[in-house]
């Protein structure tokens, strides 16, 4: 596997032009995936996940205003002309949405959707581009693909929809795969075989992933890397083992002890209290500091906490470190 | 399919049947006397009966609409009380000069709206937008007539490039026909294409901000191709309900637009027929109008299911 990340993405900054004014959505965000790994981005609604990726690939609104540094395959792609973007996008970049029943076009073919990106960037004819499309709807175990090939998406339940979606990413073979949020729509028995397809093609293709969810249960079994997101900023970062074995920042230990846990019984679900930010209206200091169980340090209003590492390839944004086992004071 | 059309059309024979009873019971309603006016000065009571008895005004109304109905049926829809002509080709004769002119203004209309509508979605908040919206406000808002009489002193007065008004059959003489056709389509056209724009406008900025058109650009497809292919194929649905809406109403004729460009369609013939109380006529008028509307209907029925495999005709 080559060294150099697949995407690889520094000091991103969206800010979204809403009717209330700004919206900073995204405040400096650094992440990078390599090809074969898949690195989990974690959080609520509004915290930035799904706005930092879509940023990066050009695909904001046309109101944001994205600053930072972005590379795909080593090719820098803020300031890249929209043409030149698009085309790296298309080849290199598969995108699974989260609702599979919208973001299928509901009077085109599930053949056409998913022939027509590789019609137009690896110049199939149309024939050979509709072969290509039953072999995809094939790889992502849709039955007798050759003859569902004209169907509409409406003749598809949501599983089988969402099969569809990712074949529709895989269609130029892309070294990077989005998936943002793509179990969430879906029941769950579903979700088990959606995310077992994900895990099992990356392996056969070599694909990177990048997983966003808010689903931890999903990150424990899939990722390599996890980054945790709150009100804009990654909380906590590292190699999913160790952020799972040792939470660090205060969020990032109430998510985890906010899973339901089966073996608990019928105990009551513990929650984390109060609602996130709006990114209109961010606290100052760490975001979090409102709903913080801990709120260690008197500069947790004022400032925002550093980066700091707590083991290899392991970071976390706050002032407050817990006592780690080894007996190590933060 | 087949048997979809043939269900509708059955249905449509009912709503048929509906329009004649509600018409012929309406003009009875109606005040003045046909037998009077058809006689003016020329009035003498020994006329006057023998004249209703011949056109049967003398027989209880039930068994006037059932014999109207009866030949109706074998296309026979009566005589005209002024001209005595048989009321089925004097409607017939006025078809052409209507279908030419609504056909003309709905052309011109998609023509301008479609363009304007899907640009000023695309670039909505653009100052091309705010044109169209202003366009579309100053259409819907003038009355036509004014703008037909404006359109006439302009164009016909001061400048003398288009005639003033009249009609030439587009089988005699195209260009002559292409001339006269100008300023009437165009004027109701405006309305038309005003109605149009806004409507389109409003149905392309919904499906822009559609999951699929987010997927679409996520593939990395060309502007161009998002645009064509998947927003305006989605966009466009609606637009044809109401395009053919327009359309079955400009069928219906225009009738203050073509007597101001004496356009002898049926519009005009349908103000005609009421000034001159001929029932006969008017009946006529009306049941031919219905009958064009049930077909437009029908057709965007059966095209519907053409464009949103979502929806099956059975």
């Amino acid at each position: 596997m080559s060294d150099c990340p697949v995407l690889d993405i520094k000091g991103l900054t969206v800010t979204l032009g809403t009717r209330r004014g700004p919206a900073r959505a995204v405040a400096g965000v650094d992440w990078s995936v390599r090809a074969g790994q898949t690195l989990a981005l974690v959080g609520e609604s509004g915290s930035g996940k799904s706005m930092s990726v879509l940023a990066a690939t050009g695909l904001a609104p046309r109101s944001a205003r994205v600053t930072g540094r972005v590379h795909l395959l080593g090719t820098e792609l803020t300031g890249l002309p929209e043409d030149r973007r698009r085309r790296m996008r298309g080849r290199h970049v598969g995108f699974v949405f989260q609702d599979p029943t919208t973001s299928l076009n509901p009077v085109l073919t599930v053949g056409r959707q998913v022939s027509e990106a590789a019609e137009e960037h690896l110049g199939m004819t149309r024939r050979a581009a509709r072969a290509r499309a039953v072999e995809l709807l094939d790889l992502v175990g849709i039955p007798s693909a050759a003859r569902r090939i004209d169907s509409y998406p409406h003749q598809f339940s949501g599983g089988m929809r969402q099969r569809v979606v990712i074949a529709m990413a895989l269609a130029c073979e892309p070294d990077l795969l989005i998936a943002d949020e793509p179990t969430t729509a879906l029941d769950v028995t579903t979700q088990a075989q959606i995310v077992e397809l994900v895990a099992d093609l990356q392996r056969r293709l070599g694909t990177a992933v990048v997983w966003i969810t808010h689903d931890l249960g999903v990150v424990a079994g899939t990722a390599d890397e996890v980054a945790v997101m709150y009100g804009g900023r990654i909380v906590e970062q590292g190699p999913v083992d160790a952020v799972f074995a040792h939470p660090s920042h205060p969020y990032t230990s109430a998510l985890l002890a906010a899973r339901p846990d089966p073996a608990a019984g019928g105990a009551d679900l513990i929650t984390i209290r109060g609602a996130p930010p709006s990114p209109l209206d961010l606290p100052a200091g760490c975001a979090f500091w409102p709903r913080c169980p801990v709120r260690a340090d008197a500069r947790c209003e004022h400032e925002v906490p550093p980066l700091v590492p707590v083991s290899a390839g392991h970071h976390v944004r706050t002032f407050y470190r817990h006592q780690r086992p080894t007996g190590e004071d933060g | 399919m087949g048997r979809f059309v043939i269900r509708r059309l059955l249905q449509s024979g009912v709503v048929l049947l509906g329009v004649t009873l509600v018409v012929f019971l309406l003009l009875q309603l109606v005040p003045g006397d046909p037998v009077r006016v058809a006689l003016g000065t020329r009035f003498d009571p020994q006329t006057y009966e023998a004249l209703r008895a011949r056109a049967g005004l003398d027989r209880p109304l039930v068994v006037q609409y059932l014999s109207y109905l009866g030949n109706a049926l074998t296309g026979d829809l009566g005589v005209s009380f002024r001209s005595g002509r048989p009321v089925t080709s004097i409607v017939l004769e006025r078809l052409p000069a209507t279908l030419s002119l609504a056909a003309t203004a709905v052309a011109f209309a998609v023509l301008v709206a479609f363009p304007l509508g899907v640009l000023s979605a695309m670039r909505s908040g653009s100052l091309l937008d705010h044109a169209a919206r202003v366009f579309s406000q100053f259409g819907v808002s003038v009355p036509d007539f004014w703008m037909g009489i404006m359109g006439i002193l302009l164009f016909a007065g001061v400048l003398g490039w288009l005639p003033p008004s009249g009609y030439v059959p587009i089988t005699e003489d195209p260009a002559r026909w292409a001339s006269h056709v100008v300023l009437p389509a165009v004027t109701v056209g405006l309305v038309t294409a005003s109605i149009l724009t806004r409507f389109i406008r409003s149905s392309v900025l919904e499906v822009l901000s559609e999951d699929y058109v987010r997927t679409a650009e996520a593939k990395g497809l060309r502007a161009r191709v998002v645009i064509m292919r998947h927003v305006l194929r989605n966009a466009l649905i609606p637009v044809v309900t109401v395009v053919a809406v327009q359309l079955a109403s400009l069928l219906g004729g225009v009738i203050v637009i073509e007597v101001l460009f004496a356009w002898p369609g049926v519009g005009r013939l349908t103000y005609d027929a009421v000034q001159a109380r001929d029932y006969p006529v008017l009946q006529g008028a009306v049941l031919l109008v219905a009958a064009l509307f049930l077909l437009t209907n029908l057709l965007v029925d059966v095209l519907y299911a053409r464009l949103d495999p979502r929806i099956s005709v059975r």
